[in-house]
């Protein structure tokens, strides 16, 4: 029988379990797309996004964006102290529309991706980023 | 490849029969190139019979940020420092090319430290550094562990990149590598802990949300996603006793040269993967 | 100006017309947040690189605006596309004023 990395946590127990820092919402995810949009309701599909499910270190956590077609991507953090991170415009010379970058999380939360569209439309996706801290090497 | 080991608990740990190492069916390869990352343990290693590079415990996303100079964030320092090797430094008026060519000239340097030079004496990548310096270019001493010297010895470190780890124990290194293996199974500090209590006893298991490794240098010195900067050797051994409570001893010390004597030799057989990525 | 600030980038230096290419930036820079406080509870004031932008042969690739919350060594992967020969043009602005800058040329292939 082999044990993934994450049933090794779970079988852990309390003790891995208590390094998860506590869900952090500060702003519902919902508020924070509507803040972008200007209220209007953003579509789910034709916006992707890769970050990880586990974040090794909360400093520095590789995210990816995609939305084709799109004019610009904003990035925001549900559960940081400021949840807007980058707004990523794309211009006549980009190949695609999308970017890769490292961002700071300040705890477990949603990762709030919005694209704005060429027409003037809307497209969202989050996913929860969940963040560790602490062990031996700090 | 699976790893399967039956753990024994230290500290009341939960015993975890079987561990799968995040990755640990992944290759690393650095600019496509493919590198070794476990081998089988140096013959003076009588606990541990697979060695594994510290890449091997990292997640899937750390591990990719190793893959490629330009995703690797060590090198906006290694680019730093070789600036510094070409710039004039001190009162004679040289800079390290005045003397060195190019860092290219210390392939194969990192790959075989520390070692007994010809006074009998254990040197280090840092003192190498700091005598040239001090003694042939009229500049002041680096810190140990500070930006520069940790940009320097990446780049001399960089050059051995690839080369199999071989430290030599025996002969004039004898004694100062039996004082380092002492220092590795000696218990200290408030928490009542030896390096091999994690990273011999433990590699594998989770300390807290710690996925711990071996505690190979094979990489040093690493850039760490904590505090988003190069870190060497003696930096990571202090920060480790302070973790245990205990009182480090200082950078460039006997103790932490010894101790790294014996420590490299415990990677002996994997690969130089200077300036590696890690947590 | 910010001490030590470095750029990196990876250009490909041959394209064919109309090739898309990816390119990967990074640059040495604190991003000092404004949250921390020093040792003696004062806090630190914010100090970071706010936007960055390439652009090749004057054309617009992208203009990224940049909070606290983008990672010490900001680093940025994305895609661009070759019409002809030319020069990226990368600009890293500092809130301290400075402007960090690097260009690369691409021929064709």
């Amino acid at each position: 029988m082999e044990v993934t990395r994450r049933e090794t946590m779970a079988i852990g127990g309390a003790a891995a379990l208590s390094a998860f820092l506590p869900n952090v919402s500060l702003a519902s995810t919902n508020d924070l797309i509507m803040g972008v949009t200007g209220g209007a309701e953003a579509a789910s599909g034709g916006i992707s996004m890769t970050a990880p499910e586990i974040a090794e270190n909360g400093n520095t956590v590789p995210i990816s964006i995609d939305a084709p077609g799109a004019v610009a991507i904003t990035i925001l953090a549900a559960g940081n102290p400021n949840p807007g991170v980058a707004t990523f415009n794309f211009g006549g010379g980009a190949g695609s529309q999308s970017a890769t970058t490292r961002i700071r999380l300040g705890g477990t939360q949603d990762v709030i991706a919005v694209a704005q569209m060429a027409d003037g439309s809307y497209a969202a996706i989050s996913q929860t980023v969940k963040v560790t801290i602490g062990g031996c090497g700090g | 490849m699976k790893l399967t080991k039956i753990l024994p608990t230290i500290m009341g740990l939960v015993a975890i029969p079987f561990v799968a190492l995040a990755g640990e069916d992944s290759q690393l390869t650095i600019n496509e190139e493919p590198f070794v990352t476990s081998v089988a343990a140096p013959a003076h290693l009588e606990n541990v019979d697979t060695i594994f590079s510290g890449w091997v415990f990292r997640t899937d996303e750390t591990q990719a940020l190793q893959m490629d100079d330009f995703d690797n964030p060590a090198f906006v320092f290694i680019d730093q420092a070789i600036d510094s090797f070409n710039t004039v430094d001190g009162s004679s008026g040289k800079a390290c090319a005045s003397c060195h060519e190019s860092p290219e000239v210390f392939k194969g340097l990192r790959a075989s430290m520390p070692r007994v030079n010809s006074s009998g004496d254990l040197e280090t990548i840092p003192e190498l550094v700091n005598n040239c310096r001090t003694e042939r270019m009229g500049a002041e001493k680096w810190k140990w562990s500070g930006g520069k010297m940790a940009g320097m010895i990446g780049l001399i470190g960089l050059q051995s990149r690839g080369m199999t780890v071989d430290v030599a124990i025996d002969g004039p290194a004898s004694s100062m590598w039996e004082k380092g293996k002492e220092l590795y199974y000696q218990r200290v500090g408030q928490l009542d802990m030896s390096c091999s209590n994690c990273h011999e006893d433990n590699y594998g298991n989770m300390i807290r949300a710690d996925h711990l490794s071996q505690g190979q240098i094979n990489g040093f010195p690493t850039y760490r996603l904590k505090n988003a900067k190069l870190n060497t050797i003696h930096g990571r051994f202090k920060g480790c006793m302070k973790n245990i409570r205990a009182t480090p001893f200082k950078e460039g010390s006997d103790e932490f040269k010894a101790l790294e004597l014996y420590v490299a030799s415990r990677s002996n057989g994997l690969m130089i993967e200077t300036p590696s990525v890690r947590n | 100006m910010a001490k030590g600030v470095k750029p990196r980038v990876k250009v490909p230096k041959t394209a064919s017309a109309g090739e898309m290419v990816t390119l990967k930036t990074l640059i040495s820079h604190k991003m000092e947040s404004g949250r921390r406080k020093d040792s003696d509870g004062n806090t630190i004031p914010r100090s970071i690189i706010n936007r960055f932008t390439c652009a090749f042969n004057g054309k617009m690739v992208l203009d990224v605006e940049m909070l606290p919350a983008i990672s010490t060594n900001p680093y940025f992967q994305f895609d661009a596309v070759i019409p002809e020969a030319g020069e990226f043009h990368f600009t890293w602005y500092d809130d301290d004023g400075s402007v960090y800058e690097t260009k690369k040329k691409v021929a064709m292939a």
